[in-house]
């Protein structure tokens, strides 16, 4: 009877920690929990000890200069990370602001003005966008979407502005193929749209009923509404869903090794071919090794600690987003 | 009283706090384009999204039916330039490499999602677990395979379907932890109540009241790993690239696997292995779209949303 109740007593408190009259196979149980949660703290521990370890040589042959060097020479075992991170950095930017206001458009679409009926279908066809795999994503972008683009945009819009001052050097593709730069930026932001868009609009549809209803109930237009009153209240989540988008695209490869180009030189132009991070690690990982391969482990390192930074910050801001 | 008639016409229609008539027009006006605008860029938006999935679709549906035949999934894939052939033994590769990854994620996945909801609950041990959970959650394939890379193939001097396993289990672990832990924290309290008032231990009520009355949000999480996982490239670009032969018993070689298939096949010269690309690109997009669905229609299912 004394056992019985205890036993209530301790179920019902809200933190259970229980401890010893159970049987022993209650403590395996909880000690098999314990270390596959720790595994997790593992795996996070091993992948930063793995790559820096990896990518040490490079760090002591080149210094702080990898950073800055643009140099990429197989031959002469010449290794820089200039190229790939602004790559890597303008890429990403690129797939922001493409994809940001993309995504609070569907957010706000399907929250405030989509027919109730339509609301699921809709909401599961942008979800869907984020379960096909990069890999798809690279073979529509290179196949179906660059020839249009070089076709549509990159043509008329270099013989444009072609001779001009910095737009001139900005947006003139050299070859005209439809891969480059800004093709990947495109490409990143279709893939990060899902991913805000459903954050952002799980954060709009936390946001109280009533709020809505009084700036309505005082004549306000569905654009003010949106503006004055949604925006501001989800602000930092927002910020955090975007933040978790950059985490993305700083990090995809597959769709980026499609449609970059992978050039390893730096070009001033949007449209010509560059390369991120994670795009040389996948094309020259397998045939690399010695100083070369630790160079490119030195850049994963490096695109480690950036996203890692990106992904807590997001973290902090949007404290239980779903991504599925 | 001779003042009061110029009093009165002044002060009737002003009503001086608001605006004048006219200027109320345009103001108006301003306020009604930018709520028009807000609509049609939002619909806009929206329909951006739903073409770029439908031309996915589209594109893959074209070119994919041309390479679809029975050799696809009888042969092996081809040598360089050479005609016929299938992508019989990349489907098993990848059959095998994503079912060892689910194989080892899902226990490690449930227990961890289970110490985070039943017994770490909100100590800092558990909050730090849960936000690096969250932290791998999102972080980027390229990087795990180049950890197992180190961790596994380096070591064991070659390529491996092994490797390939372990690395798509530590991308599918973080979902089910995720997943399972959302869902054991919507079983109500009181069920945990009434098992431990039969006297039994906490392990027990656990498992045989909690598990099962998540039953099938733990089953939409595996799911989800499972879309998660099959279609992912960068990793196994590392850990068990490729092989055009037939799949070996022991997972010690290279092991051949859609998704490195697709991405050598895709960027090939050759029109026969770029047409077994795009049938393989549709095949294994098909699975995952069906996959999340019914991860999705077995969540929402019995609640609604």
């Amino acid at each position: 009877m004394v056992a019985l109740s205890e036993n209530v007593a301790l179920a019902a408190r809200p933190v259970v920690a229980r401890r010893s009259p159970s049987p022993v196979g209650d403590r395996i149980f909880r000690a098999a929990s314990l270390a596959s949660a720790l595994l997790v703290l593992a795996v996070l521990a091993g992948i930063l000890a793995s790559i820096a370890y990896g990518g040490w040589p490079a760090f002591q042959e080149f210094g702080p200069g990898f950073l800055v060097s643009s140099a990429w020479n197989v031959g002469r075992e010449q290794y820089g990370a200039l190229v790939a991170i602004i790559g890597t950095l303008v890429s990403a930017l690129l797939a922001l602001v493409i994809g940001v206001p993309i995504s609070l458009g569907i957010a706000i679409y399907l929250t405030q003005l989509c027919p109730g009926w339509a609301r699921r279908p809709v909401a599961m066809t942008i979800e869907l966008l984020a379960a096909v795999p990069s890999i798809i994503y690279g073979m529509w972008g290179l196949f179906v979407f660059a020839p249009l683009f070089a076709r549509f945009v990159q043509i008329p819009v270099s013989n444009l502005v072609e001779g001009m001052p910095i737009v001139g050097t900005l947006f003139y593709a050299q070859v005209p193929s439809g891969v480059g730069v800004l093709t990947a930026g495109i490409i990143l932001a279709i893939m990060i749209v899902p991913f805000v868009a459903s954050i952002t609009r799980d954060m709009l549809d936390q946001i109280p009923t009533v709020l809505r209803e009084s700036a309505y109930g005082i004549g306000c237009t569905t654009w003010e509404v949106v503006r004055h009153v949604l925006i501001p209240q989800a602000s930092v989540s927002i910020i955090g869903a975007i933040m978790l988008g950059l985490g993305r695209a700083l990090g995809e490869t597959m769709a980026v090794t499609f449609v970059i180009g992978n050039a390893n030189r730096l070009s001033a132009s949007i449209f010509d071919p560059g390369s991120t991070i994670a795009s040389r690690i996948a094309n020259e990982f397998n045939e690399a090794d010695g100083l070369q391969l630790s160079s490119l482990m030195a850049l994963g390192c490096i695109l480690f600690i950036v996203t890692f930074i990106v992904l807590i910050i997001a973290r902090l801001l949007v404290r239980r987003a779903k991504v599925a | 009283m001779n003042a009061s008639p110029a009093a009165v016409q002044g002060s009737t229609p002003a009503a001086p706090p608001h605006p004048a008539p006219a200027q109320w027009g345009r103001v108006r006006a301003g306020r009604r384009s930018a709520d028009k605008f807000l609509i049609v860029a939002c619909t806009l938006a929206t329909v951006l999204g739903a073409v770029v999935l439908g031309s996915i679709l589209l594109m893959l549906i074209i070119e994919g039916v041309r390479g679809f035949s029975p050799n696809l999934f009888t042969q092996v894939t081809p040598g360089p330039g050479s005609e016929g052939g299938g992508i019989a033994n990349a489907i098993l590769g990848s059959l095998v490499m994503t079912a060892l990854g689910i194989a080892v994620a899902t226990p490690i996945g449930v227990l961890a999602g289970t110490y985070l909801a039943e017994y770490g609950r909100t100590s800092h041990l558990a909050n730090l677990i849960r936000f690096l959970n969250d932290i791998l959650l999102s972080a980027p394939s390229i990087l795990i395979g180049l950890f197992v890379y180190t961790l596994m193939v380096r070591p064991m001097g070659g390529y491996s379907g092994w490797a390939g396993g372990v690395a798509l289990a530590i991308i599918a672990t973080p979902v089910i932890v995720r997943t399972t832990e959302d869902m054991l924290r919507l079983v109500p309290g009181t069920l945990r109540e009434a098992g431990a008032a039969l006297g039994a231990p906490l392990s027990i009520v656990i498992r045989s009241v909690t598990w099962r009355a998540a039953q099938s949000g733990i089953v939409t999480g595996v799911l989800l790993a499972l879309a998660r996982i099959a279609g992912e490239t960068a990793p196994l670009l590392f850990t068990a690239l490729n092989n055009n032969s037939w799949f070996s018993p022991n997972l010690m070689g290279g092991v051949a696997n859609l998704p490195v298939m697709i991405y050598q096949f895709a960027l090939s010269p050759y029109e026969n292995w770029r047409q077994l690309a795009w049938a393989g690109a549709l095949l294994i997009t098909v699975t995952i779209l069906g996959l999340s669905i019914v991860a999705r229609l077995v969540l929402s299912g019995p609640k609604g949303r």
